[in-house]
Formats: C-alpha cells, sequence, structure tokens
C-alpha cells in the first residue's frame, strides 16, 4: 500500500466519523493549550522578574551591612546581626579597587516632604551623583545631585515624577523649595516616570545629598553600598577586592554581605525555571489522559468497524497495513489536536497579555516544541493496542452474519 | 487448480468440539463453475473461508495453483488474496464511508497499484457493472442489487482467478437475485474459476458442478 493511501483512507475514516473525531481533537487540544498557555505564563513570569532585576543596573553589586549565614537570595531577607555599621569611610575606601567603575552609598528612611501646604510622606534617599549612571535612572528636568564633595551637606533635592507633580502641580517644581522633615532643599531636578521595580517606587521618592540625609536621620549608618563593576568579567574580582578592603577595614569581621546581582539573577532564573517545568509537566498530564481517551475510543472503534477489519484481511489486507491505518488515524488526529491546542495556547498567551502588559508573556520554545511532540507520542503509544487488537481479528468470524 | 486432501477443521465451542469439515478431498479445476449446497452448519461456508485462505485447516493440505498454501505465512496468503481471489459476501460488506468508486478501488490500494492504473480500471469496471451514475453514492443511497454489483466489481478489480461467492443472492429479493447470478455467471464465462455457496437449489442448480455437504463432509459431487 502506497503511503499516500495510508494517509487517505486514515483520513477518510477521521471525517467519516465526525463525532468521535472532534472529541479526540479537543481531548489533545486541551492539553497541549494547557501546556502552551501554563508554561508561557511561567516563562513570562520569569522574565518579568529577570526584567526587574535587570533594571537595577548593570554589573551591578550591592554592600549591605551584617553577615547573612543563609545563602538566601532575597536582599530584604538578608538581615544579619550588625556589629558594625557601614560608613561611608567604608564606602570611599572601595574606591581602590581597580575592578570597580564608580559606586553609590545609599541611606533610606521616610520623612515628610512638604511644599508650601501640600505635604506626603515619602521615602528619602541620600547617596551621591553617581547613583544616576549606577541605577539607570533618568530625568526630566532639571539635574541630578551635584558632584563634588559627597560630605557636603548641600541643600539640594532630586524629586521622583509623581512626588513633583503632587507638590508643586505639574511641571512647575525646579527651583522651588521644598521641606523635609526640618530642613529646606531647593529642588534641582525631576526624575523621568519609571514605575516600579522591585516593589520600589522610583517615581514617589527624595533623593538629598548623602551627607545631608545623614543630618537628617541622625545616622552613620549605611542602608547599602551600590557598586558597578568595570565589566562583567570584573564582577567576581570587584566582589573579592570589596570583602577584602572592608575586612581590613573592620578589624578582621566579615560583617558585610556582598550581593552580586548575577547571582540573584541566576537564582531567580533556577527557580522560576524550575516552577514552569513543574507546572508545565503537570498540564502534560493531561495530554496523557487524552492519551487514554484515545486509546478508548480507538478500542470501540475497533469494534465498531470489526467487519469493515475483516474485509480489508479478506482483500488481502497485511497485518501491518492494517496497524498502520490506524496508527495513522491516530497520528493524524494528534496532529489535529496539536495544531488546534497551539492556536488555542497562543490565543489564551494573548489574551493574558492584554490584560498584563507589563508581563512578557510567550510560550518558551521547549514547550511549542514538546506538547505536539507529546501529544503525537501519546496518541502512537495509546494506538498500539487498538491497533494490534485490530490486526489480530479473525477475519472469519469478523466478517460472519452481523 | 484446486486440490484438498485431507482437510479437517474442528471448532471448540465450550467443552463440545464440532467437527466444521471431516477429511474433505476436492479437486477444482481452472474455469470451472461449481456450487456449494447443504443444510445450515453443513460447513460449506468454512469450506468456502477455507478456499479463500481466511481459515487455516487444522490437519490436511490445499494446493492453490499448484502451490501448497498451508504453510505460507499470514503476509504471504495476504498477498495470494488480494492477488489471486476475490469475495463476494451475503451481506456485502462495503465500506459505509466510502463511495462506490471507492470501495471497488480498496484492493487496488491495498495492493499499491499507482493512482493512474487504479482511474484506468475503475473507468472499465464502472459502466461494465453498470454503476456509472452510482459512482460517487455511499452505499446507504445504493439497492441491494447496487450494492452486490459494487462488491462484484471490487472482487474483479484484481482480476482474480478465483471468485468465491458466500450466498451472494441471500439478502437480495428473486428478481434481483438472478442479475447478480448473471454478472457472476458472466464473470465466470470470461474465465474466472467461480465457487458459490447457496440455500437456494434454483441457483444451485444453475452451476456446472454442484457439490452436496452434510456434517463437514461432502455427500454429493455432481456434473452436468
Amino acid at each position: 500500500m502506497r503511503f499516500a493511501d495510508t494517509l487517505q483512507f486514515a483520513w477518510r475514516v477521521v471525517l467519516g466519523y465526525r463525532s468521535r473525531t472532534w472529541l479526540i481533537v479537543l481531548a489533545m487540544a486541551i492539553g497541549v493549550a494547557a501546556v502552551v498557555a501554563v508554561s508561557s505564563l511561567g516563562e513570562g513570569a520569569r522574565l518579568y522578574v529577570l526584567n526587574q532585576f535587570g533594571s537595577l543596573g548593570t554589573n551591578l553589586i550591592v554592600v549591605l551591612p551584617g553577615r547573612s549565614e543563609t545563602a538566601g537570595a532575597m536582599p530584604g531577607v538578608l538581615i544579619g546581626k550588625t556589629p558594625r555599621d557601614l560608613t561611608l569611610d567604608d564606602a570611599f575606601a572601595l574606591k581602590r579597587s581597580n575592578a570597580i567603575r564608580r559606586l553609590a552609598p545609599l541611606i533610606v528612611g521616610a520623612g515628610d516632604v512638604r511644599a508650601g501646604a501640600r505635604m506626603r510622606e515619602a521615602p528619602v534617599l541620600g547617596t551621591t551623583a553617581d547613583l544616576l549612571a549606577i541605577r539607570h535612572m533618568e530625568l526630566a528636568r532639571g539635574q541630578f545631585l551635584p558632584e563634588g564633595d559627597p560630605r557636603a551637606s548641600l541643600p539640594v533635592c532630586v524629586l521622583g515624577s509623581k512626588l513633583a507633580n503632587e507638590l508643586f502641580g505639574a511641571g512647575r517644581a525646579l527651583g522651588e523649595w521644598a521641606r523635609i522633615g526640618d530642613r529646606r532643599f531647593r529642588v534641582v531636578g525631576v526624575l523621568a516616570p519609571q514605575g516600579e521595580s522591585l516593589g520600589f517606587n522610583t517615581d514617589e521618592i527624595a533623593i538629598v545629598p548623602v551627607g545631608a540625609a545623614q543630618a537628617l536621620f541622625n545616622t552613620e549608618a549605611l542602608f547599602r553600598i551600590l557598586v558597578e563593576a568595570k565589566s562583567r568579567e570584573q564582577i567576581a574580582i570587584a566582589k573579592s577586592d570589596i570583602e577584602e578592603i572592608v575586612l581590613e577595614r573592620h578589624e578582621g569581621k566579615r560583617d558585610v554581605t556582598v550581593i552580586t546581582q548575577d547571582a540573584v539573577l541566576a537564582t531567580f532564573d533556577r527557580i522560576l525555571r524550575a516552577l514552569t517545568l513543574a507546572v508545565g509537566g503537570l498540564a502534560a498530564i493531561s495530554l496523557a489522559v487524552a492519551g487514554i481517551l484515545i486509546m478508548n475510543v480507538m478500542l470501540i472503534s475497533v469494534t465498531q468497524r470489526r467487519r469493515e477489519i475483516g474485509l480489508l484481511k479478506a482483500l488481502g489486507a497485511t497485518a501491518r497495513q492494517i496497524r498502520l491505518a490506524f496508527m495513522t488515524e491516530a497520528v493524524l488526529l494528534a496532529l489535529g489536536g496539536a495544531a488546534l491546542g497551539l492556536a488555542a495556547g497562543k490565543a489564551g498567551q494573548l489574551a493574558i497579555g492584554a490584560i498584563y502588559p507589563n508581563i512578557p508573556f510567550a510560550a518558551p520554545w521547549w514547550a511549542v516544541a514538546t506538547a505536539p511532540l507529546t501529544a503525537i507520542t501519546t496518541a502512537v503509544v495509546f494506538a498500539v493496542l487498538p491497533a494490534r487488537r485490530a490486526a489480530r481479528l479473525d477475519p472469519v468470524r469478523a466478517l460472519s452474519k452481523r | 487448480m484446486i486440490r484438498l486432501a485431507g482437510i479437517e477443521r474442528i471448532f471448540r465451542v465450550g467443552e463440545e468440539e464440532v467437527h466444521a469439515l471431516r477429511h474433505i478431498d476436492l479437486e477444482i479445476a481452472h474455469g470451472e463453475y461449481v456450487s456449494l449446497m447443504g443444510p445450515s452448519g453443513s460447513g460449506k461456508s468454512t469450506l468456502l473461508n477455507m478456499l479463500g485462505l481466511l481459515d487455516r485447516p487444522d490437519a490436511g493440505r490445499y494446493e492453490f495453483e499448484g502451490h501448497d498454501v498451508t504453510r505460507l505465512s499470514d503476509d504471504e496468503q495476504a498477498r495470494v488474496r488480494r492477488e489471486r481471489i476475490g469475495f463476494v459476501f451475503q451481506f456485502f460488506h462495503l465500506v459505509p464511508r466510502l463511495t462506490a468508486e471507492q470501495n471497488i478501488e480498496l484492493p487496488m490500494m491495498l495492493a499499491g497499484i499507482e493512482p493512474a492504473e487504479r482511474k484506468a480500471r475503475l473507468a472499465r469496471l464502472l459502466p461494465e457493472y453498470g454503476l456509472e451514475a452510482r459512482a460517487r453514492h455511499r452505499p446507504d443511497q445504493l439497492s441491494g442489487g447496487q450494492c452486490q454489483r459494487v462488491a462484484i466489481a471490487r472482487a474483479m478489480s484484481m482480476k482474480p482467478a478465483l471468485i468465491l461467492a458466500d450466498e451472494p443472492t441471500g439478502n437480495l429479493d428473486r428478481h434481483t437475485g438472478k442479475e447478480v447470478m448473471a454478472v457472476l455467471e458472466r464473470v465466470h464465462a470470461e474465465g474466472a474459476t467461480l465457487a458459490l455457496v447457496t440455500h437456494d437449489p434454483e441457483i444451485g442448480s444453475r452451476a456446472g458442478r454442484r457439490l452436496r455437504m452434510v456434517d463437514g463432509a461432502i455427500v454429493g459431487d455432481e456434473q452436468g
């Protein structure tokens, strides 16, 4: 039998029993669509988190006070004991390392920001001019904190776009005076709207020179030091330099934690990838269920088509030809189901993407490839039994009477 | 053409053994027209299935066109059926989802004949069996006589040497039955060997050679 004829024969069966065909195609399609949609959800979440971390800066290293004993990766969780504060002097000492391009010390507190009669409570960041470049921030108007002696407590501030709008009205903050706590600052710049990253909305913050923040919050202790390495390859060198310098300055005590962005990214990448695989695998179970359905429906079909199979044998069909006909039928059904499922999964992914435009939903290539492959493999595996049963049918009994 | 020697066939139904064929010795020459008659359960259909290689004997030897076919593998037997034997059944056994011409094409498809050649043979077969107007109809749109003509055309599509008909008129009214018999006899006249099983003495008596079976044995063999 020519292959084209086998294909055509199977195709006519598929067309001949429409409700049965739809049932199987639908079951297969649901399985494939579930794998594609669920794994694109997982992949979307992964890319979203990676982007969020990526937007923090490039080749970023974060130094925080206290030694974390665990290998956890969330910066917010890494609050160990703090035997010794991290100071501005520590921060500037790090500049000795050749692997470091720039760094910005960070003091964070909450303060009341007032302009005239309006008042907003906002996170207040004390830092230096380099933060702009390290964190890839952009200014809408004016300028950032001035270069020069970082310790000088100049009375200037830069406001997030939303905070500036709320305090001064659209486009009118530059050159105005704002009161933060008990001090007055002249607004020298307004940040461009950037939205949230990692739950921290830069549109709502006020940035002041680190010296001013020390006075404002009455503390010497730094919250973080953000360090940018000269290149990706130098991150590891920068990290060991930092540890060495701080060790030296803190009388041999390892009391800081140094996190590289790469390490955090890698951890998140691993976790979310595993998660995507796991949920994708769960969805794939529905494919196995569809396979069992195929087997059942085909077993019934073998019984219903007993006479036809007997006839084919009488007409000289070999057992192999009959097996092949049934297998081809199963593959056709699986292909139809896979195509429909891919389309439905894509549609579902677009629909979810329309609801959450921020999250880059995209089915990972491995899901797009493996879901239909799994569908076809299951169909073939589960068609083996019915096909063999058909091929073994005794033609005399199959043909005898009605 | 056909030589059966000492063919035995025993079915086991529960505890009981049914001797369907008892020591059958039979020779059928090329171009003969043989009818098989006898009461139901006499083994005539079993004998026909045996001749058509649908069933294997429990003992004995079957030579078909000079070759011992009892020892052939399933696939080799399938090839003999495909190339040399045509079947016509009481219940027509047409594939319901296929049109008349697709049903006729089926054996040629199984044999792997090129589509162009299949079209050519169809173009000859359809008018020969008066089916041109019905070529694209499905079996449920055809009358019983038309169905049986489709089945005969199907059996003839591979130009077999032997036609086996199991009660070909059993499911048709008298008039259509006669028509179908005329078609079968024309096929025989063109050179095929024809063996048919029937209940109807009137039909059975038309054959040139008439075999009578009782209880799995051939008890009568009339010629002329």
